[in-house]
């Protein structure tokens, strides 16, 4: 940011009749940039401020440590974060090797002349842009019910999560495998290793970055969804976390969602207490991403 | 170029479980054996009762529940918010054991119900009312038709003033207070004033907070507002309730007139439905029994209209018929 507003309005003289001109647009230029950064920031830390201002009373123990209660001062939210932690574990055990999988499919395997692959790459693209509630639907019909019967658990949650973030995964994967430089490849070949060896020992290490940013990206995502676990028995009221993959469970997101519903004011209070903690938990998420991208990042 | 360890991809899911372990503070259950050792028959009652349906409803199914919870530690009830029809959906599958219901179960639901093979019984838990206030000084508008407040609120309306709600009423701009549009205030007044749930004029304070409803009613001379109808009976002197008539005559909005059916249409009755193979279980009759009993209690603390001796002995006695079948 301080390169565009301090030092980037040196512009080379090479016209001296424009140069005025030229500055007068570049400074422009990055002053306009500047204000999109700034917008954007501006409202992120408006929308922080308030929720933190708003949810200040309830930010205690309390809160993490009761379950809900129809008396806001006794009203918490374990039973939402446990529900909250265990269908994101669910969802990344699920979603991130799929997702990678099939990744490197499309990318090292499939032959790109053949229309069945260039109609899965349509596809995947396309499913990025369904409404989350469709999957819902979709979770409703063939996980909760349907063939595999698996009742309004975590694991039919989870699984239509992780269903939901999957082109996310596999779009992002598969740009972090193409950026892979061709001579790596080539030269791994030429050394005599198979095309699994050379994907698995070279291709993807390389690749984790890009993939880390598109699984965070994707649980991010999956971790602020309500409506299609409203379809799939999300609870408003439940006092027990979950204790295995077959228990009922809420989120926090449908957790938030009941407490604003609430005609009491105080609920507001938690409700906003309760988006803090739910900031709180995406904010280490982020951060665990930039330090796999950190660590594990090339220069090539 | 350096040969990487396949060691990088285990990095991710080991990091999201530190995070599930680091961010999950206590996390047993609290709960978990509070049940034992208190030696009366009540602890011994064990199970889980799932109950869906209206989100009007949950409020007061969340408090049976979590009251209910305190006498049964073992009993597990929890309660979700699928919506009227929702959650008859899940009930009619045998999905859950108990449905909340802000109207009565509708024919096709019925039909679904026994294509599946569910049966079920309907118990009354609370009556529902809203009231439809203006400032204390406005001496005019003492009853209004529900054709009047149709008018008012239907989506394309542009009435804002008072003489336009009825001739002879005087020169005073209308403003408009009312439920945000989350609410199972606003589902509810929208259905009953305009016909269609949702439908409603825009151009109103919109607020959750009934407080703020009550406060703008009261600090302008033409404003108009609803909510519940206990919110009404607290700023008694703040505001001014104004009768309904639905077609039958001008009800003034009371406890008695919206226990008695006579409130229309801003008066309603909610509901409870067990299932009848949900009835078979122990913890499920113990805890509709207190739900009866306990409905002076519960309806107060969810801000509900309590029910009459009349409709509390006739639920109490099909809970009763129900427990001895």
């Amino acid at each position: 940011m301080s390169a565009f507003s301090a030092g980037a309005v040196e512009v080379p003289d090479l016209k001296r009749r424009s140069s005025v001109l030229s500055v007068l647009k570049e400074r422009g230029f990055s002053a306009l940039l500047l204000a999109s950064v700034g917008i954007a920031i501006l409202t992120l830390v408006t929308l922080l401020f308030q929720v933190v201002v708003d949810g200040a009373p309830r930010l205690n123990a309390d809160l993490v440590n009761n379950f809900p209660s129809s008396r806001p001062a006794r009203a918490g939210i374990q039973s939402a974060i446990w529900g909250t932690v265990w269908v994101m574990g669910i969802v990344a055990a699920t979603c991130i090797p799929l997702g990678v999988g099939a990744a490197i499919y499309l990318e090292e395997y499939a032959d790109n002349s053949r229309w069945y692959n260039r109609l899965i790459e349509v596809n995947i693209q396309n499913l990025a842009a369904v409404p989350s509630i469709v999957y819902g639907i979709l979770g409703l019909a063939f996980l909760a019910r349907g063939f595999l019967d698996l009742g309004f658990t975590v694991l039919t949650g989870a699984l239509t999560l992780s269903l939901l973030v999957l082109p996310v995964v596999i779009i992002a994967s598969r740009e972090a495998i193409r950026a892979v430089p061709r001579s790596l490849r080539e030269a791994a070949l030429a050394l005599g290793a198979t095309p699994w060896q050379t994907v698995s020992r070279q291709v993807l290490p390389a690749a984790v970055p890009g993939i880390a940013t598109g699984a965070i990206l994707a649980l991010s995502r999956a971790i602020g969804e309500a409506a299609p676990l409203l379809l799939l028995g999300a609870l408003s009221f439940i006092t027990f976390n979950p204790d295995g993959l077959d228990s009922q469970f809420t989120v926090l997101p449908i957790q938030i969602f009941g407490y604003i519903s609430r005609p009491q004011a105080e609920f507001k209070v938690v409700a906003a207490a309760a988006i803090v903690v739910l900031l709180a938990i995406l904010l280490v998420m982020n951060s665990i991403a930039i330090m796999v991208r950190n660590r594990y990042g090339r220069r090539w | 170029m350096p040969l990487a360890s396949p060691r990088p991809l285990l990095a991710l899911p080991l990091a999201l479980t530190l995070l599930a372990t680091a961010c999950g503070g206590g996390g047993e259950r609290d709960d978990a054996g509070a049940g034992t050792g208190s030696g009366s028959t009540a602890g011994e009652l064990s199970g889980d009762i799932r109950i869906d349906g209206s989100s009007t409803v949950a409020p007061l199914s969340t408090v049976a529940a979590e009251l209910f919870q305190e006498e049964h530690p073992n009993v597990r009830v929890t309660v979700g918010t699928s919506g009227t029809g929702g959650g008859f959906e899940k009930f009619c599958n045998g999905e859950t054991d108990i449905s909340d219901a802000s109207r009565p179960i509708k024919d096709d639901e019925v039909a679904a119900c026994e294509a599946a093979g569910i049966d079920f019984e309907e118990i009354t838990v609370a009556n529902d009312g809203l009231s439809v206030v203006v400032n204390p000084q406005n001496d005019w508008a003492e009853c209004l038709t529900v054709e009047e407040l149709n008018a008012i609120w239907a989506p394309d309306s542009t009435v804002n003033n008072w003489s336009q709600v009825r001739p002879g009423f005087p020169d005073v701009p209308l403003q408009l207070f009312g439920a945000g549009t989350d609410s199972g205030t606003f589902d509810y007044f929208t259905e009953a004033i305009n016909g269609e749930e949702g439908a409603s004029r825009a151009d109103y304070a919109q607020t959750e907070d009934d407080n703020i409803t009550v406060q703008g009613v009261s600090g302008t001379p033409g404003g108009l507002g609803y909510f519940g109808l206990s919110y009404l009976e607290e700023n008694a002197g703040a505001v001014k309730g104004v009768a309904i008539d639905g077609g039958d005559g001008c009800v003034q909005p009371t406890t008695e007139t919206v226990q008695s059916g006579e409130y229309q249409p801003l008066g309603r009755e909610l509901f409870v439905y067990p299932s009848g193979e949900a009835l078979e279980r122990p913890e499920v009759i113990a805890f509709l029994e207190f739900y009866i009993e306990e409905s002076d209690a519960i309806t107060e603390q969810a801000l509900f209209v309590p029910l009459t001796g009349e409709q509390r002995a006739e639920a109490q006695a099909k809970v009763d018929s129900l427990a001895g079948a």
